[in-house]
């Protein structure tokens, strides 16, 4: 054992965190152009349209060159804006939607924080996000922006109680709050069907429509609502800023469709019996999931406030709540381990249970 | 009453069990597959009517003599006052513009000066694509018209056999 140095102590695990946090960070940024690429390629296609294709092959760099453009435009800061908190918001934006990749576990033991309490971790920071948006309307000094924040929080905040007792009902099931272990608790011998999409089918379109919600996607896109609040909260920003905002919108986007993989369709866990799980079925499972975001994006129409609201508060929470009690009821009397669970996984659980 | 509840039942099992949604879905997939409506515009294009009225042209005679007698027609026609012609007497005695200006930033693209012309001078061509950086490019004199007039006279002429049936 040698004597502990400051390179050692320090240097040395700093630098292997910061490897990691890029190891994360670059793949999920550069696949991100990607998935924004196949975002509009999926609506176009919809709609009859052929989307990018100049960019680079089949307009495949699109997404680059967008990057470039917004990079190197000026950054217009209205005279009346509150300077500081004006800057502020989307680097509050971009960062709480880039740190919460850190609990997200890739493949097993591939996680950057392997926390005890991950989804509680994850659950702060997308409800923090909502602070970056705020800040963004109202420094703006100007009414889109303004109505555009309250609605984003309004909106947030109502779908964020509902996702809280969907995951509660999925932790109940799973016993922690590790989002690896609620990967491997849904390693059963009934492959596809020991993933909770099938044991908690109505919480799983619950979580999807949640999610939706949660991000502003379409079609609960009211915060950003083109043809009516312009870009809602984003008016005022250009360049720059107005990027930060965009990736953080977006990094949110997949975080939520990372978390759908992970807490319903297995995360790294494959679906063919016999093929190895690994990172690759992770991201095939968040790519189908955006696959579905953007084709809601595509098909249906935007709700009405009072609408979005009346679905928030009078069917997701009663709803929710009611299968938190079911669930608690069903784990009472056995769970569903019983039947999913394999001999090794039985030993995993009673040791987690014995400690 | 009896109907009503039914028709309750079933707008909640719609609602509930997302039918409408996987309706929708199944319309965007088939859609998805579905040929594209729009054409890759810059290295693809649309067909044109031969009286398609674009960019203006002046034309000129096989043996190279300019069409345009200076008569004026189409300045007085013009709602939108977007031409301009000064005229002189050539030393060959006959007669010429010295000044033929189109400000295509006032022109409306009727086609007016086109069916004013005895002697199918001015004509409006297929080229829509005249965009330019600014204003000024868009006065055009005699000069640029004229070249216009070379660059697309195997177009002008075309279009005019194929219509000239039904003016």
């Amino acid at each position: 054992m040698t004597e502990p140095t400051f390179l050692s102590e320090y240097l040395l695990p700093g630098g292997w965190i910061l490897l990691q946090c890029l190891l994360v960070l670059v793949p999920v940024l550069v696949s991100l152009a990607f998935l924004l690429y196949m975002d509009r390629k999926v609506w176009a296609a919809v709609q009859l349209r052929r989307g990018p294709n100049v960019v680079g092959p089949f307009g495949l760099l699109q997404s680059f060159a967008d990057f470039g453009k917004f990079v190197l435009k000026e950054i217009v800061i209205p005279a009346g804006a509150d300077k500081v908190v004006f800057l502020l918001a989307p680097f509050i934006a971009f960062v709480l939607a880039v740190i919460a990749w850190a609990a997200i576990p890739f493949a097993d033991g591939w996680v950057v924080a392997d926390l005890n309490v991950g989804i509680l971790y994850i659950l702060a920071m997308s409800s923090l996000g909502v602070l970056g948006v705020i800040l963004g309307g109202w420094a703006s000094n100007s009414k889109y922006p303004f109505l555009g924040g309250l609605r984003s929080a309004a909106q947030m905040v109502s779908y964020e109680v509902s996702i809280g007792f969907i995951l509660i009902s999925v932790l109940l099931t799973v016993g922690s709050l590790n989002l690896s272990d609620v990967v491997r608790a849904q390693d059963g011998k009934l492959w596809i069907f020991s993933w909770y999409w099938f044991w908690h089918l109505p919480m799983f379109v619950l979580f999807f429509i949640s999610a939706l919600a949660e991000t502003n996607r379409p079609p609960f896109d009211l915060p950003e609502a083109e043809s009516e609040l312009v870009a809602g909260y984003q008016v005022e920003y250009s360049s720059t800023p107005y990027l930060l905002f965009m990736i953080g919108e977006y990094m949110n986007i997949v975080l939520m469709c990372a978390m759908t993989s992970i807490l319903f369709l297995g995360g790294w866990l494959s679906p063919i019996p016999g093929l190895p799980d690994g990172l690759f079925w992770m991201v095939i499972k968040i790519v189908l999931v955006f696959f579905m975001f953007a084709m809601v994006k595509a098909i249906v129409p935007r709700y009405r406030y009072d609408q979005l609201m009346r679905l928030g508060w009078k069917v997701f929470l009663p709803f929710s709540l009611a299968w938190v009690v079911f669930t608690a009821a069903v784990m009472k009397l056995g769970g569903i381990d019983p039947w999913t669970a394999t001999e090794a996984g039985k030993a995993a659980l009673a040791a987690r249970s014995g400690s | 009453m009896a109907t009503a509840t039914k028709f309750r039942m079933d707008k909640a099992i719609r609602y509930f069990l997302l039918l409408d949604f996987i309706k929708g879905f199944s319309l965007g997939m088939k859609y998805f597959f579905k040929p594209k409506a729009t054409l890759n515009y810059p290295f693809e294009k649309g067909p044109l009517s031969p009286r398609f009225r674009g960019e203006h042209a002046l034309r000129r005679y096989a043996n190279g003599e300019e069409r345009c007698i200076a008569c004026k027609l189409c300045e007085a026609v013009c709602p939108a006052q977007a031409i301009t012609i000064e005229a002189a007497v050539r030393d060959d005695g006959s007669r010429r513009t010295t000044r033929y200006d189109i400000d295509m930033t006032k022109c409306i693209y009727c086609g007016f000066c086109q069916e004013a012309c005895p002697v199918d001078a001015i004509v409006e061509g297929p080229n829509f694509e005249f965009a330019t950086e600014t204003r000024e490019e868009l006065f055009y004199n005699k000069d640029k018209l004229l070249e216009n007039g070379e660059r697309w006279e195997r177009e002008i002429a075309r279009n005019l056999e194929l219509d000239a049936p039904y003016r």
